[in-house]
């Protein structure tokens, strides 16, 4: 079986399962209690926040802990649209493919008055700093650009917009629920205002994120209640599970480099087999990307077929196919960077682990090559292709 | 749970009647690649029974086992049976789809219906 979807989610590490499992019995008590058990609890939780500070080079205080990737990203938006919002600046700028975290907060927010600036991502997934810097007003409160895509892989330039934004005036967040333990993310050597991370996306547990706002940035609450979390987000905190993340994120950094190394080798051997079916392409720049994304588009092919055959195989992806997705539009990802439906449809995530042998990726590329023909093989659109009354997209 | 039934998945891995039929007499195509989903079915009609039908299909797990059903209904039925295939009973028969896959029925009633109005057209006879 070879595991293939880690950007869906990853298998948690033992060192956190073991921090989770003995916590749970240990770090009981109620963090906000002043006796012994709940004192306990507060200083893991305290630990927590310092080792994930320092991995992101922020100060403890900056960091508040959330219930995953989506909650600090509704928090980090709503905060910002917010300070904006009493200055009369009702301007946000983004990106047509960010997660759907983002962009259905971005939508609430136009409902209610704001002005949403969607930029273009291009056909290598990339956004251009300098149109960053054009689409900036005086109205505008904050740009929110994801570090990382979450389907097709590509990094964005963060330090150069982040460092636009800081000239500006304008608040910038990044969503780095993708980047956050594969590459190296630094708030301050990128001008970060606002983060946000997910721990189920670096081998930690669900249902634990983290916001980082820099000192200074009042946040908006989104759940109102204790004082917990300096009384921005109340409810009596995760503690096990908050303690796991943090020792998954300080796994993840410190073997971050041999752990890309050998990803990226894996990922460029995989994406060069895959590029030999023919009438196939590579969805995102090939070099501006994470170590473990590699995503294709096959003509002729459906990727929900693709998929369950795949899984026959003992191989686990993901598709962003429309019926993968639950609607009857291809993934919003690849429409952006302009794979039309036809070949949308047909699309592959293979997000590779850390731990993946040369052995399993040409497992990989076989099973793919195999069920990719196998599917050609009924298909009327790849026979309308092959007999030339349809022409060839990719 | 899983998404699709064993009947579902036994007819998505193992198609019935995949191909082309190189003298069909009634050829349907129905759906767009811009949805996602293509099917097309080749009918051999001899004396008012399909003695033989393939498809072809471009789209998810249930559309290839709806086809794949659905041909399996009509051989070597007459067509006065094959006119009242319903997406109900293709999907019944595959012992249900999700509700947001039940368009893959109907494309497959659809593609059939098309195909009998192709015999029609070719042959002058009304079915």
């Amino acid at each position: 079986m070879i595991y293939a979807d880690n950007a869906a989610t990853t298998k948690m590490s033992e060192a956190a399962i073991d921090t989770m499992i003995s916590l749970l019995g240990e770090a009981w008590g109620n963090p906000s209690s002043l006796y012994m058990h709940g004192q306990k609890a507060k200083e893991v939780l305290e630990k927590a926040r310092e080792d994930v500070a320092a991995v992101i080079g922020a100060e403890p205080r900056e960091i508040t802990f959330t219930s995953g990737g989506s909650e600090a990203d509704n928090q980090a938006i709503r905060s910002a649209a917010e300070l904006g919002r009493k200055k009369g600046k009702m301007h946000i700028i983004s990106t047509a493919f960010e997660h759907h975290a983002v962009l259905h907060t971005l939508e609430k927010l136009k409902s209610e008055g704001f002005e949403i600036t969607l930029l273009d991502v291009h056909e290598n997934g990339l956004i251009i700093p300098a149109e960053v810097e054009a689409a900036i007003r005086e109205d505008t409160c904050l740009v929110t650009i994801m570090y990382a895509n979450n389907e097709i892989g590509t990094i964005q330039p963060i330090r150069e917009i982040g460092a636009i934004c800081r000239a500006k005036g304008v608040l910038f967040h990044t969503d780095a629920v993708q980047a956050m333990g594969h590459i190296p993310v630094n708030v301050a050597e990128d001008n970060i205002d606002l983060l946000s991370a997910s721990g189920h996306k670096f081998h930690g547990p669900k249902g634990v994120g983290f916001l980082y706002a820099k000192k200074g940035i009042r946040l908006s609450n989104l759940i109102e209640g204790g004082a917990q979390e300096r009384g921005k987000r109340a409810g009596t905190e995760n503690v096990p599970g908050i303690a796991a993340m943090a020792e998954a994120l300080k796994e993840a950094a410190a073997h971050m480099e041999e752990n890309a190394a050998h990803q990226k080798a894996m990922r460029d051997r995989l994406i060069e087999g895959l590029k030999q079916i023919p009438h196939s392409a590579l969805n995102g720049d090939a070099v501006r990307r994470l170590p473990g994304n590699v995503n294709f588009c096959f003509e002729g092919i459906e990727g929900e077929s693709l998929l369950l055959l795949l899984d026959d195989k003992g191989i686990q992806a993901s598709s962003g196919s429309a019926c993968t997705s639950g609607s009857l539009d291809p993934s919003h990802v690849l429409l952006a960077i302009g794979r039309v439906h036809d070949v949308a449809h047909g699309s592959l995530r293979l997000s590779i682990g850390e731990d993946i042998t040369e052995a399993e990726v040409d497992e990989i590329i076989s099973s793919v090559k195999e069920v990719v023909e196998y599917l050609r093989g009924f298909s009327p659109i790849w026979r309308d292709l092959m007999e030339g009354k349809k022409e060839f997209i990719l | 749970m899983a998404l699709y039934s064993e009947k579902v998945m036994e007819h998505f891995r193992h198609p019935r009647n995949v191909g082309v039929i190189e003298d069909a007499n009634g050829i349907g195509e129905v759906g767009n690649a811009k949805c996602g989903d293509i099917m097309k079915m080749y009918l051999k009609i001899e004396n008012g029974v399909v003695e033989d039908v393939k498809f072809e299909t471009f789209g998810c797990g249930s559309a290839i086992a709806s086809s794949s059903m659905a041909t399996e209904l009509i051989k070597g039925k007459p067509l006065s049976e094959v006119r009242q295939l319903t997406n109900k009973a293709v999907a019944e028969a595959l012992d249900g789809l999700p509700d947001y896959k039940m368009h893959c029925s109907v494309l497959a009633e659809e593609a059939i219906q098309a195909a009998l109005e192709d015999y029609e057209k070719k042959t002058g006879e009304k079915v």
